[in-house]
């Protein structure tokens, strides 16, 4: 539904956005993730068409955005940063203005109006003026407004920026049951957002795409995805960690942290250890040798390390100094 | 078809929005009542003993310059300052249908202050026995003059986010082109010596091409001319607002 190839924006001479290319498919979610300043929003606003790109092209079912933009934007649903909307309309006269200017007319008008007022939880003030609403309603509105023409492609700047941890379940349960039958991308600063809802992720900094895979695939590039955490009983660190490290596969353990009996490790696999390999075998020999445990899982690896490891490369170094 | 569907709706929503605060109706009384004050106390409507209109439509062109650009300031100017410009402009319409909406609802909302001056054309009416068609020719300049200025506010609303500062630069600009055609500054060019000027600055004012529409003279030069400037300023509005989104 959406093809992007080596999109590029300048401001003068910053390169916002430098040689982006990705592709989203109908079904798919895709979270946008990056630093401040990374070109997130910059990319989001020369795909939905509100700025001309410097170099490159846009295709929003295969209608080119700057040579064909009105049937490109007419598939497109967009939620810009911060839920902008005008301010002195009420919510019910904003919807209907955003309805009619998506063609919308008559009883399908009211029809588009009302869904969307229902899904979004907008009924207690749809003759309220928009000013007066908090950020949360305020926030919905606009949401509502981007899917008043049921549109094949979504595009959502940070949709739960400002939105209070029930609004917030409910937007992404939104999110990822419109994913079913829509393209949808959406930025966020959010990473467990990314974990919950995206069939894919992409990680931009400085403007260029650095990572681009499932959320699964992303945190395996984590430093200690693979690893095994484990909690025995009654265990010096030393004798625990010789015990762990005379397994083959084990590539070396360290200590986490001790409590009283209890003490932590973490169990690094030589090379890749494949399907809980590694935590199969460990569990053989707490069995054999009848050691008491009371913790025993893979490391997934998490996205925030990732994130970091791969936006900030200088200062995840100097934190393990 | 589609076209004029959205240019009407756009429209409709910026009169809805102009009305839903008291702003309007403020605006209106004031330029009503500074209308009465001209005629009538300095353009001395009574006292001419003139069935004519001549001592209310010669204030025009002052009394425009500021009452438009407080019409037209918020036109672009506040879609900067709210971002709600990127939601217009993401939506499936032309840029030009959005500034022309606009334009057309700012331009209905100084038509209808224009028109609620009818009183003093029944006075004139009622005290003597005016020639309608010159009453119609002045009100028909006057809208012409006043959509002039609404566009060079659209124009200059369309530069920034501030109001204040639109306002500003819209005054600034009207007031010069209605000084480069008054008596005043082409005397002073004249004196200069400048002859060929004169004219050449003077063909630029509202004031030499509203003279003859007040007078009910309807020449095809002047319409074009407001026409022109018109056009003019509104598509140097797309131009400046496409500039600002490529940044």
């Amino acid at each position: 539904m959406i093809t992007v190839e080596n999109l590029s924006k300048s401001f003068g001479p910053k390169k916002a956005v430098d040689g982006v290319s990705f592709k989203v498919e109908r079904g798919e979610v895709l979270g946008f993730l990056g630093p401040n300043g990374a070109g997130k929003s910059t990319t989001m606003r020369m795909v939905t068409g509100f700025i001309p790109p410097s170099e490159g092209s846009v295709k929003v079912g295969g209608f080119d955005m700057l040579e064909n933009p009105l049937p490109a934007k007419r598939l497109i649903g967009y939620l810009p940063e911060n839920a902008p909307a005008y301010s002195d309309m009420t919510v019910l006269g904003f919807l209907n203005f955003a309805a009619e200017l998506r063609g919308l007319r008559g009883e399908n008008r009211k029809k588009a109006v009302d869904r969307v007022i229902d899904m979004c939880f907008l009924e207690s003030v749809v003759h309220q003026s928009i000013e007066t609403l908090s950020k949360g309603y305020r926030h919905r509105t606009c949401f509502a407004q981007s899917i008043l023409h049921d549109p094949d492609v979504l595009i959502m700047d940070e949709p739960t920026d400002g939105l209070d941890p029930n609004q917030k379940h409910e937007v992404r349960n939104l999110i990822r049951r419109m994913g079913e039958k829509k393209a949808i991308i959406f930025s966020t600063h959010i990473l467990e957002e990314v974990e919950a809802v995206c069939s894919r992720a992409i990680i931009i900094d400085r403007g260029r795409i650095v990572a681009n895979g499932t959320p699964a695939q992303l945190k395996q590039r984590s430093a200690h995805a693979g690893s095994v955490s484990v909690c025995v009983r009654d265990l010096t660190p030393e004798v625990a960690r010789q015990k762990f490290e005379q397994i083959a596969s084990v590539r070396s353990a360290t200590v986490l942290r001790q409590e009283k009996t209890r003490l932590w490790l973490r169990v690094l696999p030589k090379g890749e250890s494949q399907n809980g390999e590694l935590a199969r075998s460990i569990a053989e020999l707490l069995v054999k040798e009848r050691l008491g445990f009371e913790e025993l899982h893979t490391e997934e690896g998490r996205l925030d390390e990732v994130f970091r490891a791969i936006t900030r490369p200088e200062t995840l170094r100097e934190e393990q100094k | 078809m589609n076209t004029w569907a959205n240019i009407k709706t756009i429209t409709k929503r910026e009169l809805t929005g102009y009305f839903a605060s008291p702003v309007a109706y403020v605006f209106i009384v004031v330029f009503l009542l500074m209308c009465g004050f001209f005629t009538f106390m300095l353009g001395r409507l009574i006292e001419r003993g003139e069935a004519s209109l001549a001592a209310f439509f010669m204030w025009h062109p002052w009394l425009y310059l500021f009452f438009v650009p407080a019409v037209g300031m918020r036109l672009w100017a506040e879609e900067r300052r709210l971002g709600t410009l990127e939601l217009l402009f993401t939506m499936p319409i032309t840029a030009w249908q959005a500034i022309l909406g606009k334009f057309l609802a700012s331009w209905l909302f100084l038509a209808l202050a224009l028109a609620l001056t009818f009183p003093i054309a029944l006075t004139v009416n009622y005290l003597g026995d005016p020639d309608n068609g010159v009453i119609l020719g002045g009100y028909f300049g006057s809208l012409l003059l006043a959509g002039s200025y609404l566009a060079i506010t659209s124009l200059t609303s369309s530069m920034t986010r501030n109001q204040v500062v639109s306002f500003i630069i819209a005054v600034v600009v009207c007031l010069f082109l209605v000084l480069c055609g008054f008596p005043p500054v082409t005397e002073l060019l004249t004196r200069m010596e400048w002859p060929g000027l004169v004219s050449f600055v003077a063909s630029f004012s509202f004031m030499t091409h509203f003279e003859g529409l007040q007078k009910g003279v309807l020449d095809s030069r002047d319409v074009v001319f407001f026409l022109s400037v018109i056009g003019f300023s509104l598509f140097a509005t797309g131009v400046i607002l496409r500039a600002h989104r490529a940044g």
